[in-house]
This record gives structure tokens, sequence and C-alpha cells, in this order.
């Protein structure tokens, strides 16, 4: 196969494409239970460290107050991520390509539409006469 | 209580023109229905047809419903056309109420049950054959989307009986859709159909990026695959992505109208404007998902009537991808005049400009395809000719509208009504009549008859032109769209050249049907015996027509672009077909009823939401769940087909190919 085919990017393309796997698809070849039950309890411990920080740490008064709805997103954003690497299995290895491809792409999407969204609706209530302009110019 | 809001009153009794109409149509119905039982098909039907999982059946279904739909769409188009004609001065033939139910249901028709299922069709039956493969991903879902599209089709049909359409326009844009000013159930009827239906799309949607993504033959890598999987894919991420925005909208008005939610409404803090934003930033990603299989379609109809690989492969496949991420970030120039300011106006505007240039890169690809090939004049060959220069008008207009001051003159015209025109007939309907023809032979193993498809042709061609410039002339004239009567005498002639331009469309429609029945009499003599009736260049072509069931007795092994080209390639340098190959069983899914009897029950409880019949609601909702646990428990999902019986189908089509082959060598040898 590999002298008819015309560079090798196809043939590892090829190669990469049989070796995808799909999320939650896990190789149970008996070793990797051990390895695997570990990941899921270092990902609980995350997550849970990661959830009762966004509690407590707002109410111990040690965030500067204005800034704790930002540290909240962050504390999300890192749970996502735990979320992603530790329970949906994405990793950047070879064979998860086309798992981060459509994370990437639902993320872009979601990201367009709702920035989007939130633009053009913003942007129209701007554009609007005021109520009272509205009111006197009936008049 | 029992039937909720439906009573006698709902048939259009007083009305002469929809109550012949579905007389004709229930007559129509009833004598098919009769015949097919009459002649003992019934059995033949539900187990072959209705009940298939198999991708081509499933392919082949879709296109029968949207062919038959384009009939109705186009009744109603021809309807305008005549109304419009006629209205100078005067009330015409069709009052305002019902002038305004045909152009929405012509546009709703036009795209959701003529442009969707059409194109789905064609990829649903073309892509596993050119991605060298069995079966889709999931072929019993498959089936479960094309039944719950016929059942959006069935709904939108029965407003024609029962009550009435909706007169909001092809979109239902609140406020004025909202209960306060649309109490009917038109507006409902569109919701419903368009709910369930989508739902439908999106599970095809999911079914082919599965397939394209997961299911390709060995060495089929992503840019080994032809052109029109890519763009299937590109179609399909658009799918899987756009649908859930208009199913989402979709829910949000149905709130509003059934439990008085004010997502939408005037009062009670909601915001009208949220809908046009979110209805086109699903309605902007759904126009390419009907351009871009029409893209692939000619790609492969041009590269092989040109006997040439297509030109510039890679950047036909950055084209394609590219115009998938810019689809999602076009969507407010449908509605520039409705309030946004200089700079959002401008962004989008730009996005909108730029999306024309991976478009131009694909025409210049066309161009240097066909240039200096040997090209042969066929009937797709024609429609792809006649789409590039046509859609190049198209798209011109189109970007002429991306300026936002130019829209603030043209918009809401018939200028706009020109230009939608020009792109969805001249792109997505001409690449659906170029596929349709180019795949048929594969489809059912004869041709369609050539003269009377290029009759059709000439006919479409000049027709669109004849019914669409006079709109652009309109549009600079000041006429808006969705006019039942107007007492401008100037716009008049143009009217009436365009209603010309309608009936010569006509005229082609009736040749396709002429075509269609004549090339079935003459099938034998059409008879495409090779399996390859167009010297083509990808997989398809290497299996029998029509292919088997289960399609590759082997799994072709891939080594190049234009998978099927080099196969002959090698048959014609080493005189001979490869080897053959060692049979083994074939393992394909059983067909089963799920499909059709989920659609059953989601028509039962579509049909009941609308009229208010709570019971029948909830019936059709436990019964399509009930469908699908019965499904979920079943035990034997697929039967074997033993290797003997592979063996005996592939022998049959190596042996016609064996022939073309010795054919084509004592050509060689007398030359």
């Amino acid at each position: 196969m590999s002298e008819l085919s015309r560079d090798g990017l196809d043939d590892q393309q090829a190669e990469g494409d049989q070796h995808d796997i799909a999320p939650g698809d896990e190789q149970l070849d008996g070793s990797g239970v051990l390895e695997g039950v570990r990941g899921y309890l270092i990902g609980l411990a995350l997550a849970m460290g990661l959830t009762l920080c966004s509690f407590i740490l707002p109410a111990t008064g040690l965030i500067y107050g204005p800034a704790i709805p930002v540290a909240l997103i962050v504390f999300a954003i890192a749970q996502m991520g735990v979320h992603l690497v530790f329970f949906i299995h994405i990793t950047t290895g070879p064979d998860n390509t086309n798992n981060v491809l459509a994370l990437a792409f639902g993320v872009l999407i979601v990201l367009l539409v709702i920035g989007g969204s939130l633009w053009i609706m913003a942007n129209l209530n701007h554009n609007m006469t005021p109520m009272n302009q509205v009111m006197s110019m009936q008049r | 209580m029992l039937l909720g809001k439906l009573t006698l009153a709902a048939l259009p009794l007083d009305q002469p023109i929809p109550m012949i109409a579905s007389c004709v149509v229930a007559l129509v119905g009833a004598s098919v229905v009769a015949l097919v039982f009459i002649k003992g098909w019934a059995p033949y039907l539900w187990k072959e047809w209705i009940t298939s999982v198999d991708h081509k059946r499933i392919g082949v279904m879709y296109t029968i419903l949207a062919l038959v739909m384009l009939l109705r769409g186009f009744s109603d188009a021809i309807m305008m056309r005549s109304q419009q004609a006629l209205a100078l001065h005067s009330g015409g033939y069709l009052p305002p109420e019902h002038y305004d139910q045909v152009f929405s249901a012509h546009g709703t028709i036009m795209i959701f049950f003529v442009a969707m299922p059409f194109i789905i069709g064609l990829m649903n039956f073309v892509v596993p054959l050119q991605l060298g493969v069995r079966d889709v991903a999931f072929p019993t879902l498959n089936s479960v989307g094309f039944w719950l599209t016929a059942t959006g089709a069935l709904l939108v049909n029965m407003s024609l009986v029962l009550g009435e359409f909706q007169r909001t326009g092809w979109l239902p844009y609140p406020p004025l859709s909202e209960l306060r000013y649309s109490p009917g159930v038109g507006v409902d009827y569109w919701l419903w159909a368009l709910t369930i239906s989508g739902v439908g799309t999106l599970v095809s949607g999911i079914n082919l990026v599965t397939t394209i993504l997961k299911v390709r033959a060995p060495g089929m890598s992503y840019l080994r695959m032809p052109m029109f999987c890519w763009t299937s894919l590109a179609s399909n991420l658009l799918i899987v992505a756009a649908f859930p925005i208009l199913t989402a909208t979709s829910a949000m008005l149905l709130l509003d109208r059934y439990l008085g939610f004010h997502f939408f409404t005037n009062e009670g803090g909601g915001n009208v404007m949220m809908f046009m934003n979110l209805i086109w930033a699903w309605g902007h990603p759904e126009v390419y998902i009907l351009i871009l299989p029409a893209f692939g379609i000619f790609s492969e109809v041009i590269s092989t009537f040109s006997g040439k690989p297509l030109f510039g492969y890679r950047s036909m496949v950055m084209a394609t991808m590219a115009i998938c991420l810019l689809a999602f970030m076009v969507w407010l120039h449908h509605f520039f005049t409705m309030g946004a300011g200089a700079d959002v106006n401008a962004f989008f505007g730009i996005t909108t400009m730029i999306i024309a240039v991976p478009t131009g890169v694909k025409v210049f690809n066309w161009l240097f395809t066909l240039y200096g090939g040997t090209v042969r004049f066929t009937t797709p060959i024609l429609w792809s000719i006649g789409f590039m220069v046509t859609f190049i008008i198209g798209g011109m207009t189109g970007v002429l509208l991306a300026v936002p001051p130019a829209d603030f003159v043209l918009h809401n015209s018939l200028f706009l009504v020109a230009h939608f025109h020009n792109v969805i007939i001249g792109g997505t309907l001409f690449g659906l009549f170029a596929g349709y023809t180019f795949w048929f032979p594969k489809a059912f193993g004869f041709k369609l008859h050539e003269g009377l498809g290029k009759a059709a042709f000439w006919c479409w061609f000049v027709g669109f032109y004849l019914a669409f410039m006079p709109l652009y002339v309109l549009g600079f004239m000041g006429m808006t769209r969705r006019m039942q009567s107007y007492d401008v005498p100037e716009w008049r002639p143009w009217l009436l050249l365009a209603a010309a331009g309608a009936a010569v469309i006509f005229v082609g429609i009736v040749l396709q049907i002429v075509q269609l029945v004549v090339s079935i009499r003459n099938r034998e003599f059409l008879r495409d015996g090779t399996g390859d009736p167009w010297d083509g260049r990808s997989l398809e072509w290497a299996t029998a027509s029509p292919p088997p069931v289960f399609n590759f007795a082997v799994l072709p092994d891939v080594s190049g672009e234009e998978a099927y080209w080099s196969i002959k390639e090698r048959a014609r340098a080493s005189h001979r077909l490869s080897d053959e190959p060692d049979y083994q069983d074939i393992e394909m899914p059983k067909n089963n009823p799920t499909g059709v009897i989920c659609a059953f029950f989601a028509t039962v409880m579509g049909f009941a939401l609308i009229w208010h019949i709570w019971w029948m609601a909830i019936l059709g909702l436990v019964g399509a769940f009930a469908t699908f646990v019965v499904f979920a428990w079943q035990d034997i999902t697929e039967e074997e087909i033993p290797a003997e019986e592979v063996a005996r189908l592939d022998r049959a089509n190596r042996a016609s190919r064996r022939a073309r082959l010795a054919e084509l060598e004592a050509a060689t040898v007398q030359r």
C-alpha cells in the first residue's frame, strides 16, 4: 500500500483513523483497571475541591469582593477542564483527534452564536430611540 | 372537549380552491393506495421499502418525497405568479388571507420538504457508496429520520384540508405569529411540522457525520475522499450545529403560544428581535446546508464528464471547510434594517462579502477542470454549466445585498426574492437535478432518457431567466415582496413576463415527469449493464447498478485519490481484473419498522397538539416512546448473507466488467 500512496501524510492519517476511539471507549486489558480507578479518584477529588472552593472562598473574605464573580468563572472553567480530562477522557493523543476537533467546533459555534447574539441584541437596544423621545415625537 | 378545537368548521367548505385541491390530492392518494392493495404490492412495499434500513432505499424514498412535494410547492408558485399577473387594480382571484397562506406554504415546502429531503436523499444514497462501505453508522436512526421528515410534510399538507396554514411568511416572525395576532392553527401547523421534521433532519445529520468520520473503506483517508463526501461532511456538521437552534427557537414560540410565556411578545419583558436573531442564526447556516452538497455534486459531475481529476482538490476542501465556518458568522445580514448600528452592520456585511471568496475559488476550480478536458455534453453537465452561469449572477447580487446601504434600499423588495431564487434554483435545485440524472442509473440500473432530460434542462434554464430577471427589475422599481394586489401599471408587463417564465418552468417539470415515465417504459433499452455508465472515477461506480444490499462484496482497498479510476487504470495496464477475492459471509442490519411506527405516533402527537386534543397528544408521545423501548430490547438486529450468495452477485458484476474491459481493448487494437 505504501508504494502506491502519494505521500506520507495520507498514510499517517489513515492510521490515525483506525486508532481513533470514541469518548468513553477504554481499552480494558486488565492491567489498566487500577490506573483507571485512580484517574477517576483524582478527578473526583479535584472536582470536589473546586466546588468547595467556590462555596468557601467567597465566604471567607480572602478574595477582594468585586473580583468574586471572576473567581467563580475561573473555578467553573477549571471544573469543566477537570471533567473533560478525567471523566470524558479528552486527551491530546492521536487517538483523540476527532473528539478534540468536535469539542473545538462545538465550543466555537456556541461562542459565535451566544457572543454574536449578545452583541447584536445589545447593539439593537443602543440604537433604540429612548422611550421619552418617542412619546414627545408622538405629541 | 374530546376533539379539542377541531370542529366541522375546520373544513374550508366555503373556499373552492383549497377544497378542490384537497379533493384532488385525496383522490390521487386514495387511488395510489387502492392500486397498491389491488395489485398486491403492499407486502413488498412494507418489507422492502417502508421498513427498510438500507441507506440506498432510504435515500430513494427521501428523493421521492422531495419530488412529490416539489409539485405541491410549484403549484403554489404558479398561483402566486398568476395572481400577481392579474391583480392590477383588482383583487385577482386569491383573497388576501388565502394568498398569504400560499406564499407562506411555498417557502416552507420548498426549503424544508423539497430541497432538504432531496439533498439528504442524495447524500444518504451516495456517501456510503463513495466511501466504499456497506452501510451508514446508524441504519435504524436513519429510517427514523426519514419518517419524521415525512411526518412534517404530511402535517403541512394536512393544513390544506383541516384549518389553515400560517400567513406570516415562510418564517413565523413575531409579534404577528404570536397568539394575539395569529389565533388560528396556521402557525401551530408550521411549528409542529418543523419541530418534528427538524428532529428527523438532526438525527440524519448526526448519522451522516458519524458515517463520514468513522465508517470508511480501508485506506480511505480524509484527503482521498471524493469531493461530494467532503461537502456532505461540511453540510452535516452545519446541520448538527444549526438545527438545535431552530428546534429551540420554535420551542420558545410554542411556549409563548401554548403556555403564555413571553419570549417574543411585546409585553411581559419579551423581545421580538430575539426571534429574528435566533431564527437567522439557524437560517443562514441552512442556506449553506443546501448549497454545499450541490457544490459537491457539480464537482463530481464536472470531473467525470471532463475525463479529468478535479482541479485543485485540496483548495476545494479548504474552501468547503472555510464556508462551513463562515456560514456561522454572517446571520445578521438577514436583518440589517431592523435596528442594528453601523459597526454591527459593517462587521456582518464584511463577513458576508468574505464568504464569496471561497465560493469564487470553487468556481475557478470547476472552470479549470473543464479547461482542456474532453467534455461530454450530457444532461448532468448541462445542469452544471447552467448552474455556473446562473449562480454567479445570484452570487453577485448577493454581494450587492451584503452592502448595508444597498440593503436598506433593496430589502424586502422583489430584488431580494429574485436573489434568493437565483441562488437556490440556480444553485441547489440545478445541482439536485444534475445529481438525480447522474446517480439515477446507479440507483435503478438504467439511464434516464437523454433527449427529454436536455429538453427539461433548457425549459428550466430559459424559464428561470424569464421568471426571475423581471423580479430584479421590479425590485428596482420599488415593488415589495408578498403583494396580493397593486395599482402601479408600470409593473404589469414585468409580472406578465415572470408569469410566462413560470409557465416555461412548468413545461420543464412536465418534461421531467414524461422523461421518468418514458425511461421506465424503455428501461431495457436504457439498461446499464456495467454499473459504470459514465466512466466514473469514485467508488460508487465500482459496484453493480443497482448495488446489492451489501454494496461491496469485499471492502475496496483505497490507495489514492479517485479510488475507482485507479482500479480501472490497473486493470487496463495489466489487461485483466484483479484476482477474485475470498468471499465471506456478510452481516447486514435487519429491516425493522421502528422508524415508520415512531413517525406514526409523532404524526398523531403533532396533529393532536395543533388542535389541542390533549389525550391524543399523550397517546402519541407514549406510543413513540414505547416504540423506542421495544426497539432497544430487540436481541437479533442483524442477518447474515452467506458467502455463496455474495460470490454469485459479485461474479456477475465482475463478468460485466471483464466484458467491458475486453470491449475497450478490442477497440484499442482496432485503432
